[in-house]
């Protein structure tokens, strides 16, 4: 592994950030999730919340309870060992299979992305779909997945004038990045298709299903199945699926 | 109980003590702007620290009550009165059906307030809190602010004394006292005599503050090292961003989990519901405090919410007391409820003095 040097830095009364380098860069996040793998599996006393980001871990905790020193050294001792993490994370990791409708009135920008991309409708979905993307972090509204990974040949550019509302489980393209509206939004990404259930909803366990230190394969579907799969979601007995990096769906 | 908004106000949201947990998955923790307020309401109520009340602002809304039960009215002085008679705040207040509690509105220090009530504002929690964050349109009722003849009910009680009131000196502090500030995260991204110009400069609340972040306003920029982008990472409660204008942004409630601005310090949780009340206009300063101090700080603050348990519990042990620092002048108090348990089963009991 490259020799790497993490910083523990103070973040207010009730937060340290353990920051692994300014970058985005698949190795410096899957050590932040190794970290939070790490404390998850062994809390300490008056740990709060753990939020990864694509280059650091933020490690919350309660000012009245936590012994800062010991902390600071029990993340010092983490940090020793979380390379090996780190190689577990490549055997380990999950994958979600989400369904999409590319296009029509679902993917408004999708003829746009073949435009500028000089390639296919067909061409760009299938690249899309073969793209190994890997959620960095959620952020910008609950549940929006930052996907990196996508094949550079797709890059476009956000829209000048961003939409003032695009509907939830829109499925879209942002410069080198992809990702997916959680919630109807404003947004400037460049829209192609539509996932048939909610990406975030409140009242289901998990309330987001595109997390951080996810693989991530979108497929497509037609309007049939994309139907079926609405109304599957809608009563309640549409299944998520998750499974193992590679396995056979 | 039950709560009809006869007229909301400017903003009148429900909040608790916010929705942790779920800032892994992008969702904003929101919840009350100057939550120490909050909880002190609901100490003197008997309810747990976080239960739900309505955070009022400005002006204030107004609220008829159906079903007896008590109150509590902290923060900022919005001039509370019930059935137009003046009221105290930081009072636990009995109401009676078809009462109305109005406001005249903020009259100078802070815009604030927090109408506590007697088993909480009982809405359904969404992800573990009933703090409505407006922009994902959850918690609170229906993820909105209240409109008029919105509908609360209260859920079920703890026992209170009428009359029961928070002293003056375990108050929180709303003095415009410098804001205390730990440096870092990214407090090397910042030019050493931006550092100084964040401690040294007076600044101005902007107006275009609101739930989400502070904006200050002055004449001194601060200037970045590389630049105000960095790789995104989280944002604490009161994390103070440079964004390229050079100009401080105190993060608040409703911020967002995580974003893409250098960060200089964070100020101190305490501080940050201080400045929730700081009108657009006022001006404003930071100091420095460590990691250390600012643990101490929060300790402080625990310890002043048990003195007033303590203090409550003085009260239910001399129930008829006269209520401290309300009511000026009456030596015995003239009326009151409580819940009370009687062979395991609950009762509501109010008394009035006949002679």
């Amino acid at each position: 592994m490259d020799t790497f040097k993490a910083k523990i830095l103070p973040a207010g009364e009730t937060c340290l950030f353990v920051d692994f380098g300014e970058k985005i860069d698949m190795k410096i996040n899957s050590l932040v999730q190794g970290l939070k793998r790490a404390l998850t599996e062994k809390p300490f006393e008056g740990m709060r919340e753990l939020v990864p980001t694509y280059r650091s871990l933020s490690v919350y905790f309660d000012p009245l309870t936590v012994d800062l020193k010991a902390l600071n050294e029990r993340l010092a001792t983490e940090l020793e060992t979380v390379a090996d993490v780190l190689d577990d994370e490549k055997t380990s990791a999950s994958e979600i299979r989400v369904p999409v409708f590319f296009g029509g009135e679902f993917g408004p920008d999708l003829g746009d992305v073949a435009e500028h991309t000089k390639l296919t409708v067909e061409e760009v979905i299938k690249r899309y779909c073969e793209s190994p993307l890997y959620c960095f972090m959620n952020g910008f509204t609950p549940g929006f997945p930052y996907l990196g990974g996508m094949d550079k040949s797709l890059e476009t550019p956000r829209l000048k004038n961003p939409r003032e509302f695009i509907p939830a489980n829109s499925v879209a393209i942002g410069g080198a990045q992809a990702g997916a509206y959680s919630i109807a939004s404003p947004g400037g990404w460049r829209i192609i298709g539509r996932v048939p259930y909610e990406l975030y909803d409140p009242n289901r366990d998990p309330a987001v299903a595109i997390q951080a230190g996810m693989w991530v394969r979108f497929y497509p579907v037609d309007m049939a199945r994309y139907k079926e799969i609405e109304e599957q979601a809608k009563a309640g007995t549409y299944k998520i699926e998750y499974g193992q990096r590679g396995a056979v769906a | 109980m039950k709560l009809t908004i006869q007229s909301p106000g400017p903003l009148t949201t429900v909040q608790d003590l916010g929705r942790w947990g779920w800032q892994a998955i992008g969702m904003p923790v929101s919840g009350a702007m100057d939550a120490p307020a909050l909880v002190r309401g609901n100490i003197l109520l008997g309810n747990p620290d976080g239960a739900a009340g309505l955070e009022m602002t400005m002006t204030g809304p107004t609220v008829s009550f159906d079903g007896d039960g008590a109150v509590a009215i902290t923060g900022a002085d919005l001039q509370p009165r019930i059935n137009s008679t003046p009221v105290a705040n930081w009072t636990v207040l009995n109401v009676k059906s078809g009462d109305v509690l109005s406001f005249a509105g903020a009259c100078g220090k802070g815009f604030r307030a927090y109408l506590c009530v007697s088993g909480g504002v009982d809405v359904p929690p969404v992800m573990g809190s009933r703090s409505t964050y407006m922009k994902a349109k959850i918690g609170g009722l229906e993820g909105r602010k209240l409109a008029k003849d919105d509908v609360l009910m209260t859920g079920e009680g703890g026992s209170f004394v009428v009359g029961a009131t928070c002293p003056e000196n375990l108050r929180p502090d709303y003095s415009n006292a410098p804001l205390r500030t730990v440096l870092g995260p990214q407090d090397d991204y910042i030019k050493p005599e931006g550092i100084k110009t964040f401690f040294e400069s007076e600044y101005k609340i902007s107006s275009s503050s609101d739930r989400m972040g502070t904006r200050m306003e002055g004449d001194k920029l601060i200037e970045h090292v590389k630049g105000p982008d960095i790789v995104s990472d989280a944002i604490p409660m009161g994390a103070v961003q440079i964004p390229g204008q050079g100009l401080p942004i105190v993060m608040m409630a409703d911020r967002q989990t995580t974003g893409g601005y250098v960060k200089i310090g964070v100020v101190h949780a305490i501080d940050v519901a201080r400045l929730s009340q700081f009108m657009p206009g006022s001006s404003v300063r930071f100091t420095k405090i460590t990691q250390e101090q600012g643990i101490e700080i929060s300790k402080s603050e625990a310890n002043m919410l048990n003195m007033l348990r303590a203090h409550v519990a003085q009260a239910h042990s001399r129930p008829a007391a006269p209520p401290v620092g309300a009511g000026g002048g009456h030596s015995q108090q003239q009326s009151g409820a409580m819940n009370i348990i009687v062979n395991g089963e609950k009762f509501f009991v109010t008394w009035e003095r006949l002679s």
